[in-house]
């Protein structure tokens, strides 16, 4: 099976000029909402408790609610997780209570309604305030740190003008796919960070692949606009764009929908950060290595230096 | 012609051998066991196997086997409800000196273990258990140390007898102030302190005429102070975790100043935390009699005495005025039981003491025999309070008697302490005294615990999602790219087997994510096959016959894949470089998943093609 029987020859870059404003529309509409609303972060990052239970039978919230005002954790936030029988339960810090005390204290409390039934503790997790801080602090910093790496390796594997448009199209994916995260109010939290990196080495992934053939075809045609050559290696990766992009995304669909709750908000960032990533690499990368004045001549192999000119020999400096 | 050379071949098949034969341990399962660790100088040999062995004959107990390990001895079953009726037993029968803990063993036969090769290690994600990241108070280890320094002082100045007339820590950083009377007793005294603590920097002073000696601890003193009390934690958490019965708990160091904890598959984390923290300890001093409290309570405590607390008010009254000087520390406690008081039935902690501290007491009992010593009881807790919107931590020190009895007779390093509370209360503190204290006080700054049935269920969705994800990429691949998208769906299976085998060799923690990061490479991993597929379908439509496609596109696509894979690596050892405890696992799979595709999808595929098209005239490819 083919999805293009012969190569392809869609125009892509006379419409980067429409590219470029939705892009700039979402880049601006994700950084608005991030600014305002900013991110729904996760305990990894807040600090705080949480706690889940499992019930036998499908939980009456309200009860469930009621238990533990009675017990005086009226400021607890529960709602379900996943199914009816799975209860999560956020927690702020509590005046004179240890944290240790407090998932103590909260499941002891449920485990004494009666009226709730059999109650099984399913996971406690506590992310003090510093710790918290120390997170995001690095999560922070590791972004950084892959985008630079990654700037310096294709720098010295292709040219800089690629390596700004690669670092450019990782950006526009990272604040995009954040922007979703805003927007939705979707949670936050150290695995969505991990999905985030990951959606950086695979956008990357797809970009250099499409950068390699503009580069293979820039030295093999001896004609071409640089938008020419930029459009011809589109169209031709394009079957291979695809293919990719909907291998990946089966397989996070069945961990979407097959690999519970935990894992939700990573297979989410990962399928957005997928899909805006393989948009970018067409439009935003290419668009950008031309819109910065890629040509010809920065892509011929390097010759050795004198090689065809031993005169110049002496005055190296 | 398309032929690989036979060493090409030799070699693969030897990695894909290699990577079965350690992968394989992960599908023998676990057995359910009983491990016996060994407390205190308590040794695990022949005689005491084959004690166990034939006490569970005896009970009628079938088990698989019987082994001694590293630290121990494991006995395996057919089943959890035998495993759980032989904990009882053993632990009945081996008494306080062994901790049985239930474990869930890896099943693998002998030939295979006899290999290395194991399992992998399950984080606790997967298996249920708890994660505690704890930090030391290092500024309280710091004060600790110069409390200790002043009480030190003043002893060393008392034996030499050289007259001071006040010794106290300033607050000006961690210095100590003495007063003399003149010069000449500072300057005595001076000569003997540098001479015992030469690392103290020692400062004499003039202020109002008053001789004074400045004593400092030096920030490199300060330092080691830190670092001794890090160590000295971990010791106690080793061995209060030891106490709980944990099988393979993992205490260590983070960083300067934190220790992880974890215990995979424990089921009473309360309990956990609350022995873990626990700073309990016990000091034994002498009670004043006749004091009057009222006026203590009121002003100030005479001198060389303070006010406690008791937590009996009905037989002690709500203070006790107790003597400063201590007669032994819990430190000096080598060992502890719980108990019955055979008088009265209440629980009660039978006390070992070691050499020095038995010294102590017998001199102490000998001299005040008929008057009455207190057992004060100290813990310190932290707790977490708003003001203002702000979490403000706050530490609280309770000092409190628990008991104060007549000294009845003599006695030294062994007797017994009453007014422990509930008999539940005496066995924590008796596993607290034998623990040992810690050097300073933590606090659990992270806390993941996964219940045993989330665990099982994290490991049943993962394991569902791989399968799922991998026969939709298998169909697509089969319909797409016919003959050659067989050939790469053979090279994902190895390649699921290979980084399943990596995974056991290095014995990395498998985790949730872990298993996130082998699905996202199932889905990656066909990427090199995609553009080398690609890549033969574009040299055949330029014409070009067959078995030149074949080699044009596996040899065009090579600097392609490497590019592409390189900078995901990239990103995947900055995940590992900074993540923490699950993003490691992604960021591991993820590169072990990189790495083998790389070998599977290139030179897997091209022998299974060369072997397909390789040797004979082609007109057509199946692609």
């Amino acid at each position: 099976m083919q999805i293009f029987n012969k190569e392809p020859s869609f125009d892509f870059m006379a419409k980067r000029k429409i590219a470029l404003i939705v892009s700039i529309l979402l880049v601006i509409i994700s950084i608005a909402s991030l600014a305002t609303r900013g991110l729904n972060f996760g305990i990894d990052f807040t600090g705080g408790t949480l706690i889940e239970v499992g019930y036998e039978n499908s939980a009456d919230l309200s009860e469930v609610r009621a238990t533990l005002e009675s017990a005086g954790y009226g400021d607890a936030i529960t709602q379900y997780f996943g199914s009816s029988t799975d209860v999560l339960i956020r927690v702020p810090p509590y005046e004179g209570m240890t944290n240790a005390d407090l998932s103590t204290g909260v499941l002891n409390a449920l485990h004494g309604a009666s009226s709730l039934g059999e109650v099984e503790m399913r996971r406690v997790e506590f992310v003090g305030p510093q710790v918290g801080e120390e997170l995001t602090e690095k999560g922070g910093l590791a972004m950084i740190y892959a985008l630079f790496g990654i700037l310096i390796y294709i720098t010295l594997r292709f040219e800089k003008r690629f390596a700004v448009g690669s670092v450019v199209a990782l950006i526009h994916d990272v604040i995009i796919t954040l922007g979703i995260f805003s927007i939705l109010r979707l949670e936050f939290d150290l695995t969505t960070l991990a999905a985030i990196l990951a959606v950086i080495g695979y956008s990357l992934n797809d970009t250099i692949v499409v950068f390699d053939r503009i580069r293979e075809n820039f030295r093999k045609m001896r004609k071409g606009s640089p938008v020419e050559v930029s459009n011809r290696s589109i169209n031709q990766m394009l079957s291979r764009t695809l293919v990719t992009s909907f291998t990946t995304l089966f397989v996070l669909t069945a961990l979407f929908v097959l690999g519970g709750e935990i894992i939700h908000s990573f297979a989410t960032a990962l399928i957005i950060g997928i899909v805006v990533g393989t948009y970018s690499s067409v439009y935003v990368a290419s668009a950008t290595a031309l819109a910065l004045g890629v040509s010809k001549q920065d892509l011929m192999p390097v010759k050795k230096e004198g090689e065809n000119d031993p005169d110049i020999l002496g005055d190296q400096p | 012609m398309n032929q690989y050379p036979t060493w090409k071949y030799v070699l693969i098949i030897t990695v894909i051998l290699t990577g079965v034969l350690y992968a394989l341990p992960n599908l023998y399962g676990d057995d359910p066991a009983v491990q016996i660790s060994p407390l205190r100088g308590a040794t695990v040999d022949e005689a005491s196997l084959t004690r166990v062995s034939e006490m569970l004959k005896g009970e009628g107990i079938p088990f698989k086997s019987i082994e001694q390990i590293e630290r121990g001895m494991l006995v395996r079953f057919d089943n959890t409800e035998t495993q759980l009726k032989a904990k009882d037993l053993i632990a009945e029968m081996m008494g306080d000196d062994y901790v049985p803990a239930l474990n869930l063993s890896p099943a693998t036969p002998d030939w295979l273990t006899a290999l290395n090769a194991a399992p992998m290690y399950l984080g606790l994600d997967l298996r249920g258990g708890v994660h505690f990241l704890m930090e030391v108070d290092m500024v309280a280890a710091a004060r600790q140390a110069g409390e200790r320094y002043v009480s030190d002082l003043r002893s060393i100045l008392r034996g030499e007898k050289v007259r001071y007339l006040s010794i106290a820590k300033t607050n000006r950083g961690y210095s100590i102030d003495i007063k003399f009377r003149n010069a000449t007793d500072r300057d005595t005294a001076q000569g003997i302190i540098r001479k015992e603590y030469p690392r103290l920097l020692l400062e004499p002073e003039l202020r109002d005429d008053d001789a004074f000696l400045v004593v400092t601890i030096s920030d490199e003193e300060l330092r080691e102070t830190k670092k001794m009390a890090l160590q000295q934690n971990i010791i106690t958490l080793r061995n209060r975790v030891n106490e709980l019965g944990v099988a393979e708990p993992v205490v260590q160091q983070q960083g300067e100043n934190r220790i992880v904890v974890q215990l995979p598959g424990i089921q009473d984390t309360a309990r956990a935390k609350e022995i873990l923290g626990a700073t309990a300890t016990l000091e034994f001093r002498m009670v004043v009699e006749n004091a009057n409290v009222e006026a203590a309570l009121a002003g100030r405590p005479p001198v060389g005495t303070r006010l406690y607390k008791t937590r009996d008010a009905a037989s002690y009254g709500s203070h006790l005025l107790l003597k400063k000087r201590i007669i032994v520390t819990g430190d000096q406690i080598t060992d502890a039981a719980s108990g019955i008081d055979q008088d009265n039935g209440a629980a009660a902690v039978f006390v070992s003491l070691d050499g020095k501290g038995a010294r102590k007491m017998g001199d102490n009992t000998r001299e005040n025999l008929g008057k009455r010593m207190a057992v004060v009881f100290i813990e310190n807790k932290v707790t977490t309070k708003r003001i203002d919107g702000e979490l403000v931590k706050t530490k609280r020190k309770i000092e409190e008697v628990i008991n104060a009895a007549t000294i009845q007779g003599v006695f030294s390093n062994r007797f017994q302490i009453t007014g422990v509370g509930t008999p539940d209360e005496a066995r924590d503190l008796a596993l607290l005294l034998r623990a040992g204290a810690l050097a300073a006080p933590i606090e659990i700054v992270e806390e993941r615990t996964v219940g045993p049935s989330l665990g099982q269920d994290n490991i049943d969705q993962g394991v569902i999602s791989v399968i799922v994800g991998f026969i939709a990429v298998m169909i697509f691949m089969a319909l797409w790219y016919r003959v050659f998208g067989l050939v790469a769906i053979i090279a994902l299976t190895v390649n699921l087997v290979m980084i399943v085998a990596v995974l056991s060799m290095l014995q990395a923690t498998l985790t949730l994510p872990g298993i996130a990061g082998i699905v996202l490479t199932v889905g990656m991993a066909v990427d090199a096959n995609v553009l080398i597929f690609e890549r033969i379908r574009e040299e055949i439509r330029s014409g070009n016959s067959p078995q030149a496609s074949i080699n044009a596109g596996y040899d065009k696509a090579l600097s392609t894949i490497a590019d592409a894979n390189i900078t995901t690596l990239i990103a995947a050892l900055v995940l590992y470089t900074f993540g923490s405890g699950p993003i490691k696992g992604f960021a591991i799979t993820l590169s072990i998943g990189i790495v083998s595709s790389m070998f599977t999808a290139i030179m897997g595929t091209r022998a299974v093609i060369n072997l397909i098209y390789g040797s004979r005239k082609v007109k057509k490819l199946s692609i």
